[in-house]
């Protein structure tokens, strides 16, 4: 392995290799940065280009594209409040009232360092503990998937430690989206009106667009001055070194958000758009201060965005030793392999290791260059929005969102699902119900479907099969997580009484409710 | 490799300077001309599936036959359904074409009531492509053979979990053929694609799969693969036996092709089977269909619609006796 290990350095040493790395991270983050083009989509798009280059050049290039586009939809989550992939959403929380109070450029470099660390650290376990962590993947069977989506909806009690009543009922109209379309197990055709597009249920991109872009452009558009620009207090406060450090100074949540994004990551069927929530949670409640989270934490920003780049080597887990995706981009790059006569198993990494390790430290190289063209590129990118006012930047959403929307499934029907979604989400935000708690139900209603009738299927030799939702070991440990993160904000609250008696109690995390 | 792919891409340019050649002539039907602009060869499912990676074997293929940019793209959802139904309100042009498989395209109108589209709808150009079903069980079980499976099964009816690839797809009606073939009771649990039911199997969550070809190759020594739904053994894997030699005649699988919109012009539709069937004839794509685990099929227009024909009646007739059908 060792001397793979250094053969595969060595090529990603070469200049040849690195302008390539260079290339796909940059064009990635181009593309992460645009709303609705998914990192799955432009990874699908750019495999043709590398039927023309030998094997390892082009899953070199794939794999610094995947890498540099899960970094890239922090952008447009940070400045406009539009999480570019699915991956990005809990970035969007804090990161866009950051942006509010002028202080964009400190998200900025808070994804990147996250992004950086998170990144790392995928690769890291991907290099010397995939074969132990693949086989334990394989242990979470339909039931444990179940239970990995109810503590995923447990974050709706602490995203709205205002109104917990207001939180589930955003929740809730997620999961009654989520039901549209064919039943994932069993095939039904469920609420779709006659209308055969509704089939394919409402998509998760559009959506994500609607629910939180949508809104906030309505909301510039209602500012009053015509020259209106968005605040930018950046350069004042602290400079870059300064910004680079005190992201550094948080090395426990670097290090568990980007743990946690291995760990979802190496899970099929969960991947970047789970972990980047569940991230953003644990480090809620773990923080001192969970109050100021959803109103611009620099902490959450870390959160998601470690947690999102640790899925990329994490899901590479699974793919491959065990020729099974961990993440949907993961499912083209294998497909790339085989295309190659690259087979995935323990073989892979004896008969081409040369191969595999220089693929797994393009992808550490990739994360590496994140920094100095994040804080470079990405920093002029917000200065430019910055600098834009809000009569321009308005209507360039606008064109964007829809752009974005149609791009997915090049359909004309998402944008108007995007548009609708927007309106509705704009009005329930202002009688509190925040975009965040409809996304959560929408994004794992399915998943957790799923899981509940599958396990209850496959285990239709048990006399109870609803039973071994209670039995399985892995299960069990999933269940008090779950109990333990519904409990925990409340807990939280009480503490935060009687330390500060005198204080008010915290109110409203939603942002309609600032306004 | 090198100058094979100089080689090709001579060729490329030539065809398309023919292409730009005859265009400039000037004259002629409209379908005489065709193809003029890029091609869309839309896949109704996820990137990185079989589909997917057939598609891109095709692609390069296609567009030096074609003399056109043949652009893959995909437009996932509802198991097929919604592309499939999308591509009827198509423009017949020939300039969208779309990936097109039995059984899903026979079993979706038939048991869905509503998905959007019928059969007939779909004007099959060409199937160039199957992979049958496979009875794969974790390589540590107490299944060596298929007599074993079928015992255990009477044993337990309706414990024997069985896993595919979602719903009305070649795996569940594979599942249901064995079931009623055998006289047993299996409990079958789709999965959202192959990809998402081989974990499901390696973890010992469900007990068998019912899977595609290609996976016996992928899975290497995880798994035993105790039957295949072929007619004779496949000479990629001379050791597993078939499902008939076994005692039960069970032949069926998932089959390939595209498909345009039924108001497509003839000439249009024939063009592009021809140029189907001569990426088929290449050896370069044979081998890399063989290392997959694909069974090469050439079925043009009218064969494709014969063997739509034969199969609608063996499902329809199946699906009835088991009160399936709407």
């Amino acid at each position: 392995m060792f001397e793979a290990l250094g053969q595969g350095l060595l090529a990603n040493l070469a200049p040849s290799m690195l302008l390539l790395v260079l290339i796909g991270t940059l064009s990635g983050m181009a593309l992460g940065a645009m709303p609705g083009l998914s990192a799955t989509m432009g990874v699908a798009l750019l495999v043709p280009f590398t039927f023309a280059m030998d094997p390892t050049p082009g899953l070199v290039l794939l794999g610094a594209f995947y890498m540099g586009a899960i970094y890239g939809g922090a952008f447009t989550a940070i400045l406009v409040n539009a999480p570019g992939t699915p991956s990005s959403i809990a970035t969007a929380l804090d990161g866009y009232p950051l942006t509010r109070q002028g202080r964009s450029e400190y998200a900025i470099v808070g994804a990147t360092m996250g992004s950086f660390v998170g990144g790392i650290i995928g690769v890291v376990a991907l290099i010397f503990l995939a074969p132990p962590l693949a086989s334990f993947s394989l242990r979470f069977g339909p039931q444990e998937y179940f239970w990995v989506a109810m503590f995923g909806l447990t974050i709706i009690a602490s995203l709205a430690s205002g109104s917990l009543l207001k939180g589930l009922i955003g929740g809730l109209i997620g999961l009654l989206i989520a039901t549209i379309g064919i039943a994932p197990v069993g095939g039904d055709v469920r609420f779709t009106f006659g209308d055969p597009m509704l089939q394919g249920g409402v998509p998760l991109v559009p959506a994500l667009i609607g629910l939180f872009t949508v809104p906030e452009v309505i909301r510039l558009i209602a500012l009053r001055t015509r020259d209106a620009q968005m605040a930018d207090d950046n350069g004042k406060k602290a400079g870059l070194f300064g910004m680079v450090k005190d992201i550094l100074g948080r090395p426990v949540n670097l290090l568990r958000s980007s743990l946690i994004g291995t760990a979802v990551g190496i899970l099929p069927g969960a991947g970047g758009s789970v972990a980047n929530l569940v991230a953003y949670n644990e480090a809620k409640r773990a923080s001192k201060h969970p109050e100021t989270f959803g109103k611009g934490e620099i902490d959450g920003v870390i959160a998601s965005e470690s947690a999102n780049n640790g899925t990329v080597g994490g899901g590479f887990i699974p793919t491959l030793t065990l020729g099974v995706p961990g993440t949907p981009p993961d499912a083209i790059i294998l497909g790339v392999l085989l295309l190659h006569g690259l087979r995935p198993g323990a073989e892979l990494f004896e008969t081409s290791g040369t191969l595999v390790y220089t693929f797994i430290l393009a992808l550490a190289v990739s994360a590496i260059m994140m920094v100095p063209v994040g804080l470079i590129a990405g920093r002029g990118l917000q200065r430019g929005v910055m600098a834009l006012p809000v009569r321009y930047l308005a209507p360039s959403i606008t064109v964007l969102s829809i752009i974005g929307a149609y791009a997915i499934r090049s359909s004309v029907f998402d944008v108007f699902i995007m548009l609708a979604l927007g309106i509705v989400a704009y009005l329930l935000q202002r009688v509190g119900i925040g975009g965040a708690a409809i996304v959560l139900g929408l994004v794992l209603g399915s998943i957790a479907e799923t899981g509940l009738v599958q396990g209850i299927l496959t285990s239709s030799g048990a006399d109870m099969p609803w039973t071994t939702f209670f039995t399985r070991p892995i299960s069990l440990i999933l269940i008090a997580m779950c109990l333990i993160s519904a409990v925990w904000p409340m807990v939280q609250k009480r503490r935060a009484r009687k330390n500060l008696p005198e204080a008010a109690p915290a109110v409203a995390a939603d942002r309609a409710e600032n306004d | 490799m090198k100058s094979r792919r100089m080689f090709t891409s001579v060729i490329g340019m030539v065809a398309l300077a023919l292409a730009a050649t005859g265009c400039g002539g000037g004259g002629g039907g409209a379908a005489a001309e065709y193809p003029q602009k890029r091609i869309d060869y839309v896949l109704p499912f996820d990137a990185g599936g079989e589909s997917d990676i057939t598609a891109r074997l095709q692609q390069e293929k296609l567009s030096e036959i074609l003399g056109q940019t043949v652009n893959v793209s995909y437009k996932p959802g509802g198991g097929g359904a919604l592309g499939w139904s999308e591509l009827t309100r198509t423009a017949p042009d020939g300039y969208t074409i779309m990936g097109s498989n039995l059984p899903h395209i026979i079993l979706q109108p038939m048991l869905r009531g509503d998905a959007g589209y019928t059969t007939e709808d779909l004007k099959q150009v060409y199937i160039f492509q199957s992979t049958p079903n496979v009875l794969l069980v974790p390589a540590d079980s107490d299944i060596q053979t298929l007599d074993d499976f079928i015992a255990a099964a009477e044993e337990n009816p309706g414990a024997i979990s069985v896993g595919g690839s979602g719903d009305f797809t070649a795996n569940h009606i594979g599942t249901l053929m064995l079931s009623d073939m055998a006289g047993i009771d299996l409990t079958y649990t789709p999965f959202s694609g192959t990809g998402t039911a081989v974990p499901a199997l390696l973890g010992g969550h469900v007990d068998a799969l019912m899977s595609y070809t290609p996976q016996i190759s992928q899975l290497g020594d995880q798994v035993r693969a105790i039957a295949v739904a072929t007619e004779e053994r496949m000479e990629s894997f001379p050791d597993v036996p078939t499902f008939a030699e076994q005692g039960y005649d069970l032949v069926d699988g998932a089959y390939r092709g595209v498909s345009v919109p039924k108001e497509t012009p003839d000439e249009i539709v024939q063009t592009l089977a021809d140029a189907f069937q001569e990426v088929n004839e290449d050896p370069e794509l044979i081998k890399a269909f063989e290392e997959q685990g694909f069974v090469l099929e050439n079925y043009g227009p009218d064969e494709a619609a014969a063997l739509t024909e034969e199969r609608t009646a063996v499902y329809e007739d199946l699906l009835t006796r088991l009160g399936m059908v709407p």
